[in-house]
């Protein structure tokens, strides 16, 4: 089982370096895809079945479909890979690669900084174990009722912004604005 | 599954630090977008990883409120990214930029 | 009748209220009446307040008179209230009296000027001050009439260092306290005496702080007469002799101030003998004059030098007024060469200046002027600070200030005449010269010295409140010896004045010849000294400071702030990525900081 864990790691890892290297939008959203398939079943190894799959149903399933609509909608043309290509020169990478290697040499020298005392290592040890929706579902209703709601309003003014934002410039009639276009 | 917990940690921050580049060396907004969901997935994937180590199920709660949060972002956001489209006519994030000095 | 000591003060200021509001549209008699009778007024309640205090119930026992409070602060609480003693009321007897002949002479002197009301406005104005002046009970009080006839910054730091000693400004209290709390010598009674002196030398145009004076001549003759002669001059010698418990704490202080005086008589004198106008003359015989009563002060003569002060204040104004009325008659002509022959044409200004002249020169025995400069000559030889030294500079001053008071006398009323006189002088503009020909002759005898009937009216007036002379005694014989010796100088500085100036044709402008006329024409030439000394290189540190180098610190000031700002904006250049940078980098020191210590 633990080859599995490594295989999916590898997986996700490989994925997300093709995403963020491509040229081509919906080929990079493609490797996300497999990229969060990697970590669903990285997911499901760690015993956290209902997890994996509302990660492959909401993250893959909703959210990734919508930057395809959205994609497909901005009609990038052939243009836009000609762009891609151009825009990413090797020269450019250095600098965040550096950034991002200097943050990640630290969260990694801070997790083997401290190695769990042996009375937590036996707790670890002795919690390997499956926990079921049920149990997710009975901790969201009761200690965290007051987080569900709150996650229901940001998702109510989340629709509510992207549908306002959405829309298409009017033109006004009025006769004093009607050479203005409607702002944002 | 004897993983050790600083392993999985290890592949959280590996995926975090991937999303982290993706978004400072593109310039396309939609793969800037892209990139910062990278990151949201690994964060959420060091909660569960810390909700499976100590037998909780506050982790997966977390990862849960966590995907919630980030529908809403990519909804608005894309919408904000179609707004730009129409505005600037490009998808180059630098052409946004008149909010400078 | 004491309680109108207010009114004494109140009253040349309600003149000037008077005329300062309603001036302006009242004729010019009028504005006259309201000039003059306020001084008058206050002169007559300055008599009858002196009778009282002379003759009442308190017989010469000083007296306090309260207004109001002027602060309470803090401890400090002084008060608007005169102290009445003898000292006192001999200035408000002399600046009152005198001051309202000079009223008197002005009214004429001044019809056809402009702003004849803003003139008595400013006269009387000035009468209030020094009578406020005089009659302070508190220091802050007198500063307030200081400051009223224009001060130098010294004597606030004398009060400063007063005041942080004593808790108090009141005057009384202050020289009571100080001899307990002060040794003699002691530096701090050195320091407060000498910022004093600072202060007195300035006002009283004394070395090195005299040349102003002789500028000051600019001003009309009534001005001159009360402000340089005998009024505004003098309060140096009056703040001395008020403070005198501190000089006599700080005795080095005390034998500066006769010094001082010794070096300035000899100074004025010299300056005066080779002057072409007629007040300026009289001008450098006032700087010269008050260096007598320094000299007084500082060998510890008090009422001899309060004597000799109201006797010139008599003979000086006298003087002012006279040549004021020739440069009047004459058509504002100042330059002695150009005058002569006046004195058929104009008598009685003629023979109140001769007696002027002659009580300046301290002629023996018939004039006032002789007593008191006698008197100042003989204790600056016997008195315990006097030496031999002093008492010889003050002789060869009297010696020439005869010789410049008669050159000075025979050049304008004598010789052959230069031009017409346009007028005679009327009864307001003489009969103030008579009423001060009149008291220089006979105000010298109240005070008689010791060997020609010993009268000691003034000294024993002054002596209630201030302390007698110090003598080592001498025998009579010496001091006829003295007096003998100091009547043969004046003598014999007026004869040779004679043989020199006496009708001799001299032409009407006389080109000054050598490079030692000149140095004394110009006063030995102090303003030159001062001009290189201090202007000189102020002007040159300013010529060269032309861009300003103080600036310039500001400047760089500003140009730095200028430049982070410019870094600062480069900062905020409007891209996302930019700011995600941002965000990495500042979450990489901030775990940095957290996890490295």
């Amino acid at each position: 089982m633990n080859i599995l864990f490594y295989i999916s790691a590898i997986l996700a890892i490989v994925a997300t370096l093709r995403m963020i290297t491509g040229k081509n939008a919906v080929h990079s959203l493609l490797y996300l895809i497999v990229s969060l398939l990697a970590v669903s079943v990285i997911f499901f190894l760690l015993g956290a079945p209902f997890i994996a799959a509302l990660e492959v149903i909401i993250y893959a399933g909703a959210i990734m479909v919508l930057f395809v609509f959205v994609i497909m909608m901005l009609n990038v043309d052939g243009n836009g890979i000609k762009k891609e290509r151009a825009l990413l020169q090797p020269g450019i990478w250095t600098g965040p690669s550096l950034i991002t290697a200097v943050l990640f040499l630290e969260m990694a020298y801070m997790l083997v900084q401290q190695p769990a005392s042996p009375v937590e290592q036996a707790a670890i040890a002795a919690a390997r174990q499956e926990i079921p929706p049920g149990a997710v579902g009975a901790l969201l209703f009761t200690k965290y009722i007051l987080v569900v709601e709150l996650a229901a309003f940001l998702l109510v003014a989340g629709i509510i912004g992207a549908y306002h934002l959405g829309q298409k410039e009017k033109i006004s009639h009025h006769r004093f604005l009607k050479n203005q276009e409607k702002s944002i | 599954m004897t993983i050790p917990t600083e392993q999985q940690i290890l592949l959280a921050v590996i995926l975090f630090c991937i999303g982290l580049t993706g978004v400072l060396v593109r310039r396309n907004v939609i793969f800037m977008l892209m990139s910062v969901e990278v990151m949201l997935n690994a964060a959420g994937l060091a909660f569960i990883v810390g909700g499976a180590a100590w037998g909780h199920a506050d982790g997966q709660v977390m990862f849960l409120f966590i995907l919630a949060m980030a529908a809403a972002e990519v909804a608005v956001g894309l919408a904000l990214i179609i707004q730009l489209y129409n505005k600037f006519k490009s998808d180059d994030a630098d052409k946004a930029s008149d909010m400078r000095g | 009748m004491k309680e109108l000591l207010w009114l004494i003060v109140a009253l040349p200021f309600a003149g000037a209220l008077i005329l300062a509001l309603a001036g302006k549209k009242l004729p010019r008699l009028a504005c006259a009446i309201v000039g003059v009778g306020s001084i008058s007024l206050s002169a007559i309640a300055a008599f009858m307040v002196g009778l009282d205090f002379l003759h009442g119930n308190s017989m010469g026992a000083p007296f306090d008179q309260t207004l109001w409070q002027w602060i309470d602060v803090f401890g400090l609480s002084p008060r608007i209230a005169f102290h009445l003693d003898t000292v006192s009321l001999t200035f408000i007897f002399v600046i009152t009296f005198v001051g309202a002949l000079i009223h008197l002479y002005s009214a004429p002197f001044m019809w056809k000027e402009e702003g004849y009301a803003r003139f008595f406005v400013y006269m009387n104005l000035f009468v209030g001050f020094m009578l406020m002046l005089v009659l302070a009970d508190n220091l802050l009080l007198l500063y307030l009439g200081w400051e009223g006839v224009g001060l130098c910054s010294y004597l606030l730091i004398g009060l400063f260092l007063l005041f942080t000693n004593f808790h108090t400004l009141n005057i009384q209290a202050i020289l009571t306290a100080a001899p307990a709390k002060w040794a003699v010598g002691s530096g701090v009674a050195i320091t407060t005496a000498f910022l004093l002196l600072g202060g007195a030398i300035g006002k009283s145009a004394q070395f090195p702080l005299q040349t102003w004076l002789p500028d000051a001549m600019a001003a009309p003759s009534p001005v001159s007469a009360l402000i340089h002669a005998a009024t505004m001059v003098t309060a140096g010698v009056y703040l001395i002799a008020r403070t005198h418990v501190l000089f006599s704490l700080a005795p080095i202080v005390q034998s500066t101030v006769a010094i001082i005086g010794a070096v300035t008589l000899i100074l004025g004198g010299l300056a005066a003998l080779y002057q072409h106008d007629i007040k300026r003359v009289l001008a450098y015989s006032t700087i010269s004059q008050i260096g007598y009563m320094f000299l007084a002060l500082g060998v510890g003569a008090w009422s001899a030098a309060i004597f000799h002060f109201m006797i010139h204040a008599f003979f000086k104004a006298l003087l002012f007024l006279g040549a004021g009325s020739v440069i009047w008659v004459m058509r504002n002509e100042h330059n002695m060469f150009r005058m002569g022959g006046l004195w058929k044409k104009l008598p009685v200004v003629f023979w109140t200046f001769l007696v002027g002249a002659c009580a300046l020169s301290a002629l023996p025995l018939i004039t006032a002027g002789f007593y008191s400069k006698d008197e100042i000559l003989w204790l600056s030889y016997a008195s315990d600070k006097g030496s031999v030294a002093l008492w010889f500079t003050g002789l060869a001053g009297a010696f020439i200030t005869a010789l410049y008071t008669f050159r000075m006398v025979f050049l304008t009323f004598f010789g052959p005449r230069k031009a017409e006189p346009t007028q005679r002088p009327g009864i307001a503009m003489t009969l103030p010269l008579i009423v001060l020909g009149l008291l220089s002759l006979v105000g010298g005898f109240i005070e008689l010295p010791d060997n020609m009937g010993h009268v000691t009216l003034f000294s024993r007036f002054i002596q209630k409140t201030l302390p007698a002379t110090m003598i080592t005694s001498f025998g009579h014989s010496t001091e006829l010896i003295a007096q003998l010796i100091a009547a043969a100088v004046a003598i014999t500085g007026a004869g040779i004045a004679y043989k020199l100036y006496y009708n001799k044709p001299f032409p009407a402008a006389i080109p000054v010849r050598n490079s030692w006329q000149t140095f004394f024409f110009k006063g030995w030439d102090f303003d030159q000294l001062y001009n290189s000394i201090i202007v000189a290189p102020i002007v040159f540190l300013s010529r060269i400071d032309k861009d300003d180098v103080i600036d310039r610190f500001y400047n760089i000031l500003a140009a730095i702030t200028r430049l982070l700002n410019r870094a600062l904006t480069a900062t905020q250049n409007g891209r996302l990525r930019w700011y995600a940078m941002m965000l990495a980098i500042g979450t990489i020191i901030t775990l940095t900081i957290l996890f490295y210590p």
